[in-house]
């Protein structure tokens, strides 16, 4: 059927590939976990991370892993402000609002894109984008590897922030019980905002790792939405490890089923992983027992 | 005056997607014939919509400037600009609107799925319809008299793309046997697929696999593995711009050199945007598309100032351009802005193909029998057209040196 070499390619592939997708999940299962709200406009944010990236290259000709330092602290502010700001006071505490105001920000969000930029497709050429890094017969893609590497380096750091650190603590503490934590003097709406914000910035390290070899239009952040979204459930809501590991397992589901059965068949791997996880565990791989 | 229903004011508000400010409607003075342009300026299809409206007020500016239609007393041409949003739907909404507005003809679509519902709804009115781009065959099968196609159809291209392939095979040795095509799996590239795994066999072309991907792809690193574990000598890509890089991207890093990649209506091998922006991954890839006759002076001209208007440039400009002149030639022969007549003279009279490599344009059933696509290959960052020999600007570069 297939030389070896090319089955550990495509096995390392949907490991690099998944680590990124990981990433993108991060973000929806964390804001899942503590705001307890379904993100809708986690497309059109990653969406729009991905044009800071392409825009910091063809402004300023800046490589888009340099270009992580000022964006992530961007997205972090703009996912701050948007919960402190719009998100939240437009929710009135109601769940079901939430989820209004997420899928109307999204829907705000690429139109906006769509006017300012129009709705071409834009790519750039940066350096490492064609780079690999030989191992014997396999060619490994270098910004995959990179993007491998700083995946697993950002959800470990986000794991010691929420286990470490104050700040960490008093997520969870919201996470887990929300009138208590404001009774015990936590700042409710901040740590909302705050989480918001840790989301959007693990979307910015996203798109500084997607850029150098992928594409950007209004609509690009949704094709990784709806992967992000099985990710979630598959790993178990709101859990870090889960996202991570459900990301792993779904980047290599995809790659085999690609491989084997082309890439417009090979979708269905993911959804047949999903319905039988769902099957045998219906809270995720990681998830709490309800 | 057009007044919508009041369900199109809903479902426009909806939709509520364009910015766009609706054109003023502008009075007609004394002596000007109102010509409607429909194209997708916003939605999926912007860019290429773009494009086709700058061709379009392009051949309008050069009609007026050289003294408007002679034979109606110098009469100025008024662009009535129609943007169908990308959606077949709005499309036939925007053509009851320029019908609406007096308009005498309508050119522009691009999309087949929106000149299909936008010369459907012209007809209603016997409003002369000409389509600048739709490949779809059926656009000019559905007896509409209104509608005219000013390009090839697909079947007129694949055909001279098929006829082409085997000469360029066999005037370099007959290199090439083993065939990969990789294709989008919507309604464009599966159709071409389907073609292509018909017709290839029979012409003594091998096809090792056909891989289909959806648009948008995330990734093409797969389909790469692919292509890099079958070797096969030829490539045939039909896929939309943004899976085209990423493809021909994946395909250079991963060091996977065919002896020629050969797109049918490509989506990035025409574009010199694709050129300039990734000239290493473009080098020495092959379309047969539309594409203006690089012998006309006038060629050249219409490039820079595509490139003057910050854009860059791509068949959509020529080939409305042309089309748009070839209306006015229409309107002229009519002797008057009247619908039947235009028809009339469009459906008898032969015309000049403005930049197109056309000759005379003549329609046939809607069709134009001149219509023809070109080969072109990039070459030393640039487009340059391979075959027919009777247009060809350089010698093919085939099999690919490495």
């Amino acid at each position: 059927m297939y030389a070896p070499q090319i089955l550990i390619e495509a096995a390392l592939n949907g490991l690099m590939t998944g680590a990124v997708y990981a990433l993108i999940a991060l973000g929806l299962t964390l804001v899942y976990g503590v705001l307890h709200i379904i993100n809708f406009a986690h497309g059109a944010l990653l969406t729009v991370a991905m044009f800071a990236v392409w825009g910091a290259f063809a402004l300023f000709h800046l490589d888009p892993y340099l270009a992580m330092i000022g964006i992530v602290p961007l997205m972090f502010g703009l996912g701050y402000g948007l919960q402190r700001f719009v998100i939240g006071p437009a929710s009135h505490g109601s769940d079901n609002n939430v989820l209004l105001v997420t899928l109307g920000l999204s829907i705000v969000l690429e139109n906006a894109l769509l006017a300012l930029f129009r709705s071409d497709t834009r790519a750039l050429d940066s350096d490492a984008a064609l780079q690999v890094i030989e191992l014997g017969p396999l060619l490994l893609s270098t910004p995959r590897l990179i993007g491998f590497a700083a995946s697993l380096a950002v959800t470990g750091l986000l794991w010691l922030v929420l286990n470490r650190t104050d700040t960490g603590r008093a997520i969870r503490a919201v996470a887990r019980e929300k009138l208590g934590a404001r009774l015990v003097g936590i700042e409710v709406d901040h740590v909302y905002a705050v989480t918001f914000g840790i989301g959007c910035a693990c979307l910015a390290v996203a798109a500084c790792l997607l850029m150098p070899t992928y594409y950007v239009n209004p609509r690009s952040g949704a094709a990784f939405v709806l992967v992000a979204f099985t990710i979630v459930v598959l790993g178990g809501m709101g859990s870090i490890a889960g996202a991570l590991v459900g990301g792993l397992i779904i980047g290599v589901v995809e790659s085999f089923s690609g491989l084997l059965l082309g890439d417009s068949l090979g979708q269905i791997g993911i959804f047949l992983i999903f319905i039988l996880v769902l099957l045998v565990r219906p809270t995720g791989l990681f998830g709490a027992r309800a | 005056m057009f007044v919508p229903s009041r369900r199109a004011v809903l479902r426009t508000g909806l939709a509520a997607t364009s910015l766009m400010a609706m054109p003023a409607i502008l009075r007609a003075q004394g002596s000007s014939v109102k010509l409607g342009i429909i194209q997708p300026v916003t939605g999926a299809l912007a860019n290429d919509g773009d494009l086709g409206k700058l061709g379009a007020e392009l051949a309008v500016q050069d009609i007026n400037a050289a003294g408007g239609l002679k034979a109606l007393g110098g009469a100025k041409l008024e662009i009535v600009f129609a943007d169908s949003r990308s959606n077949p739907e709005t499309a036939a909404q925007e053509t009851e609107r320029l019908n609406g507005e007096g308009v005498a003809a309508i050119v522009g679509g691009f999309g087949s799925g929106l000149c299909a519902t936008a010369s459907q709804a012209a007809s209603r009115y016997d409003l002369p319809y000409l389509i600048d781009v739709g490949v779809a065959d059926q656009l000019t099968q559905r007896g509409l008299k209104n509608t005219f196609r000013f390009s090839p159809s697909f079947g007129m291209v694949t055909k001279s793309a098929l006829e082409r392939l085997v000469a360029l095979n066999d005037a370099a040795g007959k290199p090439a046997r083993t065939v990969v095509i990789v294709h989008e799996d919507g309604l464009f590239g599966s159709g071409l697929a389907k073609l292509l795994q018909a017709e290839l066999p029979k012409l003594g072309f091998q096809i090792l696999e056909t891989v289909s991907h959806p648009s948008p792809a995330r990734d093409m690193a797969n389909v790469v593995l692919r292509i890099r574990s079958l070797q096969p000598d030829l490539v045939i890509p039909s896929n939309y711009y943004g899976e085209f890089v990423l493809l021909a991207r994946t395909m250079q890093q991963q060091r996977v050199r065919p002896k020629g990649i050969y797109a049918i209506l490509g989506g990035g091998a025409s574009s010199l945007r694709f050129v300039k922006e990734f000239p290493q991954a473009a080098e020495g890839v092959m379309d047969c598309n539309h594409w203006p006759d690089p012998k006309n002076p006038l060629t050249a001209e219409l490039r820079k100032r595509t490139e003057a208007a910050g854009r860059a440039f791509a068949y959509n400009v020529p080939m409305n351009y042309s089309a748009v002149r070839l209306m006015a030639e229409a309107i002229e022969k009519a002797g008057a802005p009247d619908r039947l007549k235009i028809i009339e003279a469009l459906s008898t009279q032969s015309f000049s193909s403005g930049v197109m490599p056309y000759g005379q344009s003549k329609f046939a059933n809607g069709q134009n029998t001149g219509a023809l696509p070109l080969n072109t290959q990039v070459q030393g960052g640039d487009v340059k057209v391979i075959a027919p020999d009777a247009f060809a600007e350089a010698k093919a570069n085939f099999p690919l040196k490495a």
